[in-house]
């Protein structure tokens, strides 16, 4: 339970939230428990991501939400209505699928007029609404094209404005990006974020793809085998994870072998502040970004000899894969004004950042 | 390799042009012997010699005389057939599909070899099954010509299955009925407005073939005691063979012409999906 979800003396709920999952279950046939009691709420116009790997839940908890898929136990509420024995159609959703789910048959302009011919919209005013959500979408020359004359990218710009031409309580974006190139997703995913944000509609958006939650989300809900795992802000996941799987999931972590003593953990010759003091004390595994590395000079203090393996160019920045004299690995993230050259002998150390750690 | 003759980019060797067009002569000839032959025959005078049309004008203002009056009610009868066997594949056969592809694709290989088992066997065994089933019917529902509908419905069943089914794989059907679904379209409104147009294509050719399998059926009916084309065809040719020749001809006709119609649809589609 939550700030925004609580029980009356009567023990039914009392939910502020727009949309709210409160400990929901999903068991598939086989045995696999794909929801294994999730709660999460989701404030007025917030954009929430569930991210994960595949198999974690992440879609399944969207289809539920969306009636797509029954929940075993729990509630879904909808503006604080228990929208659990409610069919998909009648819950008032906006709704972007991962693969292409425009209706062949229909011009993009009928597409988008689907929805509101659902709701018994008349003709005139349909058509004028079809053509604004067109227009928001940056479409409004393309009403009369059909879904094989649309690029992917333009097919799920066209789908983005069916879901959202109804003023739907909520949007469910899954996966909406994966099928399309890295450089119109870059572009979508922000004018995904810039219309959502423009409309003030509250959305959950499934992804695989941290960066791109990160990017876009107000928050991310790590999930892991059907759990949520953390749930905050990307700042908080990315600088203060609260287990080894969100740090591992949500951006690089090095892996280096420690011993955690007195709220630090000790690597090498390094004392590194601890995420989460509370760590028992004992051999672990301490998880250090990449960008808390640093090359050093031959005599600072923790300075460690190094073996340049590989070094990449990622545009603003330059990660450098480098060997420890111990034969551990870590990759280095630095200004791309160093070229470091394959096998070049360098100094590298730790930056005295709070680090998460993971069992040894 | 692409560029080299008697291989593709895949890199499996084809047939010269040589080649192909002697197999394309072969068959065609094969075909074309007896069509021809046929023509030929109806155009005979008889014992005066000579080639004339007379028959065909009979035939074609259907200036006919009285006897062959059996025939007209046979065309009737295949034309009710036609329709009552299409509107059974559309009514079960085709909500049947969409139900197993939406809900219960783990039933699918059964529905596939279910619809598929009538093609191998014989019509004679199927008329061994279905004799004592249209004895109930009969007494039923009387021994109307639309009763052979039924088993129509049954060897119909591989030709419409395949037809549907190939149009079911080339559209996401689930996808489709999610999003129509969470655009708030009822099951009814999901299978009228979004589902049938997109199995358009797959729902004529399953029609158009069916009847191109009724027009052509003989065993079950004549065993079944029943009258259509085919069996009429028999009794006319008793008495004029050059009319049952010139009726044939023309269903053939009209069977080449339906599939003509099917190839044009099946190119539609590959256009829309690709």
């Amino acid at each position: 339970m939550n700030d925004l979800i609580d029980r009356t003396d009567t023990g039914s709920l009392r939910v502020a939230a727009p949309v709210a999952f409160v400990d929901v279950v999903k068991r598939f046939p086989g045995g696999t428990t794909a929801l294994d009691g999730i709660s999460l709420e989701l404030a007025p116009g917030e954009l929430v991501a569930l991210l994960g790997p595949s198999g974690c839940g992440k879609t399944t908890a969207l289809r539920v939400l969306a009636g797509l898929e029954r929940a075993d136990e729990g509630h879904i509420l909808i503006d604080g209505v228990d929208v659990i024995g409610t069919p998909t159609n009648k819950r008032d959703i906006g709704m972007v699928f991962q693969s292409y789910s425009l209706f062949p048959h229909l011009t993009s302009l009928q597409n988008v007029e689907f929805g509101l011919r659902m709701r018994g919209v008349a003709a005139a005013e349909r058509r004028r609404r079809a053509a604004e959500a067109l227009e928001l979408v940056g479409l409004d020359h393309h009403g009369a094209r059909y879904a094989h004359q649309l690029s992917g990218g333009q097919q799920q710009r066209v789908a983005l404005a069916r879901a959202l031409v109804t003023r739907p309580r909520v949007l469910l974006l899954d996966e909406p990006l994966s099928a399309l190139d890295a450089k119109v997703r870059v572009q979508l995913r922000e004018q995904i974020r810039g219309i959502q944000t423009e409309l003030g509609i509250t959305t959950v958006f499934v992804t695989h793809d941290q960066e791109e939650a990160l990017a876009v989300a107000d928050r991310v809900a790590v999930m892991r085998a059907g759990r949520i795992e953390q749930i905050g802000t990307p700042e908080e996941l990315y600088a203060r994870p609260a287990s080894a799987f969100v740090a591992d999931f949500v951006g690089l972590s090095n892996r280096l072998p420690g011993t955690v003593a007195e709220g630090a953990v000790i690597v090498g010759t390094q004392r590194l502040p601890l995420i989460d003091p509370a760590v028992a004390a004992g051999a672990a595994i301490a998880l250090v970004r990449p960008e808390d590395v640093v090359f050093a000079a031959a005599g600072d203090a923790d300075a460690r000899p190094a073996v340049v393996l590989t070094t990449s160019f990622l545009g603003s920045l330059r990660r450098t894969r480098v060997r420890l004299d111990d034969g551990a690995e870590l990759t280095v993230q630095h200004e791309v004004g160093r070229h470091p050259v394959p096998g070049e002998a360098v100094h590298v150390r730790l930056t005295a950042r709070p680090v998460a750690v993971a069992p040894a | 390799m692409s560029g080299m003759p008697g291989a593709t980019r895949t890199g499996v060797p084809t047939p010269s042009r040589l080649a192909r067009w002697g197999i394309l002569g072969t068959v065609g000839l094969l075909f074309a012997v007896p069509i021809v032959a046929m023509v030929e025959f109806t155009l005979r005078r008889g014992l005066e010699g000579g080639y004339s049309l007379d028959r065909w004008i009979t035939v074609l203002t259907f200036d006919l005389g009285p006897e062959y009056r059996v025939l007209g009610q046979a065309i009737g009868n295949s034309l009710v057939l036609a329709a009552a066997t299409v509107a059974l594949m559309l009514v079960l056969l085709v909500p049947t599909m969409i139900v197993v592809q939406l809900k219960l694709p783990q039933l699918r290989r059964v529905l596939e070899f279910v619809c598929l088992l009538p093609i191998s066997i014989p019509a004679i065994v199927l008329v061994v099954g279905l004799a004592p089933v249209y004895g109930v019917i009969s007494r039923a529902a009387g021994s109307g010509v639309w009763t052979l509908a039924l088993a129509y419905g049954i060897i119909v069943l591989p030709f419409a299955y395949r037809a549907v089914q190939s149009n079911l794989d080339a559209i996401d059907v689930i996808t489709l009925t999610e999003a129509a679904r969470s655009l708030g379209a009822s099951w009814p409104t999901v299978i009228a407005r979004v589902l049938l147009p997109n199995l358009r294509p797959g729902l004529l050719a399953g029609a158009f073939i069916s009847v191109a399998v009724v027009l052509g059926e003989f065993t079950i009916a004549s065993l079944l005691n029943r009258q259509n084309l085919q069996t009429a065809l028999v009794i006319v040719q008793k008495d004029d063979p050059f009319i049952a020749v010139i009726v044939t001809l023309i269903s053939l006709l009209v069977a080449v012409g339906l599939l003509l119609v099917i190839g044009a649809i099946g190119r539609g589609t590959t256009r829309r999906t690709s």
